[in-house]
């Protein structure tokens, strides 16, 4: 076109990316890319490769091996033979690697960028200006993290081998989250790099071994989902982290359960992007392309799901179609476009017939007229109005340019709209009122919350979601937790086996002066209630002796506890100070019967009396612990790279399921009970299934410490039953399961219907008097879920 | 109608309502300006292009007190001829006439400048209200426009009374306003808002919707004299103020940056924000002027690197 041409046009032309770097380091590997295992390329073992292809032509990049259980093998032993010097090392040593990658990513940071957009389809601009140089921010922090880990982590160790599967939305940025805090900490590493998109884990392979990284710490092995699977069943993984979807989210979940592999999922996504009418509206305009537009809406956290408040619903749509209209669409390396191609035909296909789905309920469609490459995956940017609630797009994670809109008309409203979802990993919030949009942040299920933007990274700040969309962190301190195990729980052995139940021996006062009856009934929304079976069980003293008789609790009873839980849900807004209060008045009112509850330990246990006050006395001074934490466990403030801040909220996780071991059964009881409900949780305790009179016998004590109804439901039984009723329970956000290792496995492998955090002991029996083990920060970390609220400023 | 075919801006009756809901949120404007320059792009022969059509937007200035009679009439023979003529002939362009949007001056040399630039059609620009403070007496301002007018400027840079801004006396700016817009009489009138002084983008926004409001042609960002110049931020934020306006009213303002724009690869910025916020037509010297002195240099060097591929020195190019 000629110069007269533009003149009189104003066109931008195209300004496409060289690409004979990238083109020459393909070249190099012509014959077919191996895996990369201890510092060196690797053959396929079954001689299989499958093509990388370019989703902006559809053309071939290279060949790709596809992983088998030899080659995994391979790597998982590499990565166990370097575990030991990596860790040697020390923090030092470690960041001075991690610093090199930092530097390496940001010495090769244009080729990097070509290919991820050449292997991806993204824009260049955005590989160029947003990934790659977050890749090297990742290293540089974690650097950091190695560097002070031996001060600031004092009681933790790292997991060990760990097998990590990354997507392919944001290749390099993904492997970067992952490989930086495990190195880190002292972990090595096998990584699957998504099957559409090996290359730039490859490169990196390559360029992180000549930068010095000792072998075997890195190992990358491709393939697809089978790869995959091995991986994650592969006996000397410690530890498995994956990004993707929730579907195979669950699948991970059920297939490590009970392994002790220790597992984090970041997940699928259905964001609200909320927009008061007091918002500046253009800028939420240009909020919303960054967050559905962005990628091509291939992102986990995308603002998919549009909340408009009813006064600005129309002249907000109608700026947001305009600004559509200049969106441009094409080759992904062309320096003038905002979005490029879709990953594959097959997900333009799935973007398709959800978008078709979503017309046929009544959905209005918006494209903008320009037309797309004829050649490669592309995808308009598409709005959708007239979807409600109950509209499958509204719900569905289309993972695509697609945007639904609906209406509320009261902030409270807009709320209920937002978590009205089964995931919960990203929200944004749009107004200029500091007190509106600080009021809402808090109230939104989400792990990041963004305030007047949308989809900011950082390094500094976790990153991960609530209910469905996984659980875990990355970036930060609460990132650091990923990678690393309590040292005191190491020590942990399994339990012995707990003596056969005694033959009940009949009970034969005669005629002496009878005691009056007590019958524990459960104790739940703050009554004491039957047992809707109607049936109880007897608790033993070791020689058989009927000691009482306890309600035999069944689902029904887990049921109207989690209810009772769930509609004491203002125990988590109430200020801590007040939390505080009732923990220690719990411990007052414990203290002022403290030989009874120790007379029934001894009796219920066989334990001597000094071991049975020892009991309630540690009990005691554990309550104290949690009302000492209750109000300074307590965020903190990140200073990511731009005005403002992020605030790393702690959150109580909403209902939790308590399964207490047999052993210690007031210690562990209120071990378990005291750090949850000293963050703002609802609990529905399992007491000690042997012996349940120490947890029954607190009814009364409960009742007279100002805790209020529902916060604590208490339902005894049969712990392996009613933990796996808990776990199954899709109102129930966590489960903690102490006792068998059975008990584990059913509680981590029934909770993948909504994917609750666990903790569970697969086991391992804890030694409850021993504070590292037992108390403080490890539990309390379990019993919150962390919050970025990012908040830029400025006028 | 006036030559460009545009319906002017007249003042309207003052309404509140218009900038009361207004809000901007900074963090959300440096957010779209610091991307999109990695959004868009121009090379070889649309940059070329582009960069014509910015020197068609430039209003050429000198605001000195060193300024004379003779380097005036200089200054006028560049805006006639600012491109050498082989280099246009080797972009093509030979036929095409290309010139500076208008000259700017100080009231004093109107009559120079109109006398230079003869039936060229290049308009003269007027600095005026007591350039570049504002702060002569108001009936002394009118006097002042109407001699610039007498004289033979065809458009007259305001400078508005920013202490109505910092106290939020939005009745007053608009009185203002329109007492200036009337004393223009056919002559356009921008609204110069001093940006750097007036401070935060709500005042600018606000201050641009009263401008228009009371009838301003242009709303310009800054005199070249306050601490800070034209920004991306600023000009964006004033540039969503236009396509409101014209949202409500159907009126097509034009908006001139002015100060520290003196790379080719900054007025692009300019250029791509103008065509991605408002449309192609902003693209044209009847909606969109650039105030500057040295930018026009730059772009002849980049044009005659783009015809040889050598980088160009300023001495091979003729001064203003």
């Amino acid at each position: 076109m000629s110069v007269a041409h533009y003149f009189d046009t104003m066109g931008y032309g195209s300004a496409p990316e060289a690409d004979k770097e990238v083109r020459a380091w393909l070249k190099t590997h012509a014959d077919g890319f191996g895996h990369f295992i201890a510092g060196q390329w690797h053959a396929p073992h079954s001689g299989h490769y499958f093509e990388a292809l370019e989703p902006g032509s559809g053309k071939t990049l290279g060949k790709i091996a596809q992983g088998s259980q030899e080659d995994v093998d391979l790597a998982v032993s590499a990565a166990k033979a370097a575990l030991g010097p990596w860790q040697k090392l020390g923090g030092h040593g470690r960041a001075r690697h991690l610093y090199a990658l930092a530097r390496m990513v940001q010495r090769h940071s244009r080729l990097f960028a070509v290919l991820e957009s050449l292997d991806n389809g993204k824009p260049i601009r955005e590989t160029r200006d947003i990934d790659v140089p977050l890749v090297a921010r990742h290293f540089y922090h974690h650097a950091g993290w190695a560097q002070i880990q031996e001060s600031e982590f004092p009681d933790h160790s790292p997991i060990g081998v760990v097998g990590q599967i990354i997507p392919w939305n944001f290749p390099l940025l993904m492997l970067a989250w992952k490989i930086a805090p495990a190195l880190a900490f002292g972990n090595t590493v096998v990584l699957k790099p998504a099957e559409f998109t090996p290359l730039t884990a490859l490169l990196f392979a390559e360029l992180a071994h000549k930068a010095g990284l000792p072998d075997g710490v890195l190992n990358i092995v491709t393939g697809d989902g089978t790869t995959g699977a091995l991986l994650v069943e592969h006996p000397d993984i410690d530890k498995i982290a994956f990004t993707g979807s929730t579907e195979v989210g669950r699948i991970l979940r059920a297939r490590t359960a009970g392994t002790g592999k220790s597992l984090t999922l970041e997940l699928g996504g259905k964001s609200p992007f909320i927009v008061f009418d007091d918002a500046d509206l253009d800028g939420a305009v240009e909020g919303v392309v960054d967050a559905i537009w962005f990628n091509q809406g291939q992102v986990c956290c995308a603002g998919s799901r549009l909340l408009l408040q009813e006064g600005i619903s129309e002249p907000f749509i109608a700026k947001l179609k305009r600004r559509m209209d200049t969106l441009r669409i094409g080759d992904p390396l062309d320096k003038t476009i905002d979005m490029g191609a879709i990953i594959a035909p097959v997900q333009l296909e799935r973007i398709k017939k959800l978008v078709e789905k979503g017309v046929s309920e009544g959905a209005e469609l918006y494209q903008p007229s320009g037309t797309l490459p004829a050649s490669g995956s592309f995808y308009p940017p598409t709005l959708l109005t007239n979807v409600f609630p109950s509209s499958t797009v509204a719900v569905e994670e289309i993972f695509g340019p697609v945007l639904v809109s609906m209406t509320f008309r009261t902030p409270d409203e807009a709320v209920m709209l937002a978590n009205n979802s089964r995931y919960g990993l990203a929200a944004s919030v749009w107004s200029e009122t500091i007190g509106l949009a600080l009021d809402i942040a808090p109230k939104l299920k989400a792990g990041v919350v963004w305030i007047n933007a949308t989809n900011l990274f950082d390094a500094s700040v976790g990153f991960g979601g609530y209910r469905e969309s996984g659980f875990g962190r990355e970036g930060g301190k609460e990132g650091a937790y990923a990678y690393l195990k309590p040292t005191a729980w190491a020590k942990r052995a399994p339990r012995k086996p707990l003596p056969d139940v005694p033959q009940a021996i009949e009970k034969q006062d005669g005629f002496e002066f009878p005691d009056i009856d007590r019958t524990a009934k459960l104790f739940v929304g703050g009554k004491q209630v039957r047992p809707d079976g109607n049936y109880v069980r007897p608790v033993l003293s070791p020689k058989g002796e009927v000691l009482g008789e306890v309600g035999e609790g069944n689902r029904k009873d887990i049921r109207n506890a989690v209810a009772a839980a769930r509609s004491a849900e203002g125990w988590g807004k109430v200020t801590a100070h007040n939390r505080a209060q009732i923990l220690y008045y719990w411990a007052e009112n414990l203290s002022a019967r403290s030989d009874e509850f120790a007379q029934t330990i001894a009796k219920m246990t066989g334990d001597s009396k000094a071991i049975a006050r020892k009991e309630v006395e540690t009990s005691i001074r554990r309550l104290f612990t949690y009302a000492a934490w209750a109000d300074k466990y307590e965020g903190t403030v990140h200073t990511p790279p731009l005005r403002g801040v992020a605030l790393a909220m702690k959150e109580p996780i909403g209902i939790a399921g308590i399964i207490c071991p047999n052993e210690a059964p007031l210690l562990g009881f209120i071990s378990l009970v005291a750090p949850l409900v000293a963050m703002g949780n609802s609990v529905v305790a399992v007491p000690s299934e042997r012996h349940p009179l120490a947890a029954t016998d607190l009814y009364q004590v409960l009742e007279t410490s100002d805790i209020p109804a529902g916060v604590i439901n208490i339902v005894t039984g049969n712990s392996f039953a009613l933990g796996k009723v808990l776990a199954e329970h899709d109102d129930v956000d966590a489960v903690w399961a102490f006792g068998s290792a059975e008990l584990s496995a059913q509680v981590e492998k029934s909770s993948i219907g909504n994917l609750k955090r666990t903790l569970v002991d697969q086991g391992l029996e804890t030694d409850w008097y021993d504070p590292k083990a037992a108390e403080g920060t490890v539990f309390l970390s379990h019993a919150v879920e962390i919050k970025n609220i990012w908040i830029p400023y400025g006028e | 109608m006036d030559g460009g075919g545009q319906v002017r801006n007249a003042p309207r009756p003052f309404d509140n309502g218009w900038i009361d809901d207004i809000r901007v949120n900074l963090s959300a404007v440096e957010r779209r300006t610091s991307s999109l320059p990695g959004r868009r792009t121009v090379k070889n022969e649309s940059q070329a292009a582009w960069l014509l059509k910015a020197i068609t937007c430039i209003d050429l200035t000198t605001l000195a007190g060193d300024d004379t009679e003779g380097r005036v009439r200089r200054l006028c023979a560049k805006a006639l001829r600012p491109v050498r003529e082989d280099i246009l002939a080797s972009l093509g362009m030979g036929d095409c006439t290309i010139r500076t949007g208008a000259i700017c001056v100080y009231h004093r040399y109107v009559a120079t400048a109109v006398d230079a630039l003869g039936d060229s059609g290049i308009p003269v620009a007027a600095v005026s209200t007591g350039f570049p403070a504002g702060l002569v007496p108001h009936d002394v301002k009118l006097r002042e426009i109407e001699a610039s007018v007498q004289d033979g400027a065809q458009e007259i840079d305001i400078v508005i009374t920013r202490e109505h801004v910092l106290t939020g006396n939005w009745k007053a700016l608009y009185d203002e306003m329109r007492d200036f817009r009337q004393a223009c009489g056919k002559a356009h009138v921008k609204a110069i808002l001093a940006t750097g002084d007036i401070k935060t983008l709500r005042n600018v926004a606000k201050a641009s919707m009263v401008c228009m409001m009371a009838g301003a042609d242009f709303i310009k960002t800054s005199t070249g004299k306050e601490a800070a110049n034209a920004t991306l931020p600023v000009s964006l934020v004033m540039l969503r103020m236009i396509r409101d306006y014209h949202e409500r009213t159907g009126i097509k303002v034009g908006f001139k940056p002015a100060g520290g724009i003196s790379a080719a690869k900054d007025v692009l910025n300019y250029q791509f924000l103008m065509k991605e916020e408002l449309g192609r037509e902003w693209l044209e010297p009847d909606l969109f002027r650039v105030g500057a002195s040295s930018l026009l240099a730059d772009i002849e060097r980049q044009l005659e690197h783009h015809v040889t591929g050598r980088y160009s020195a300023y001495n091979r190019h003729s001064v203003g």
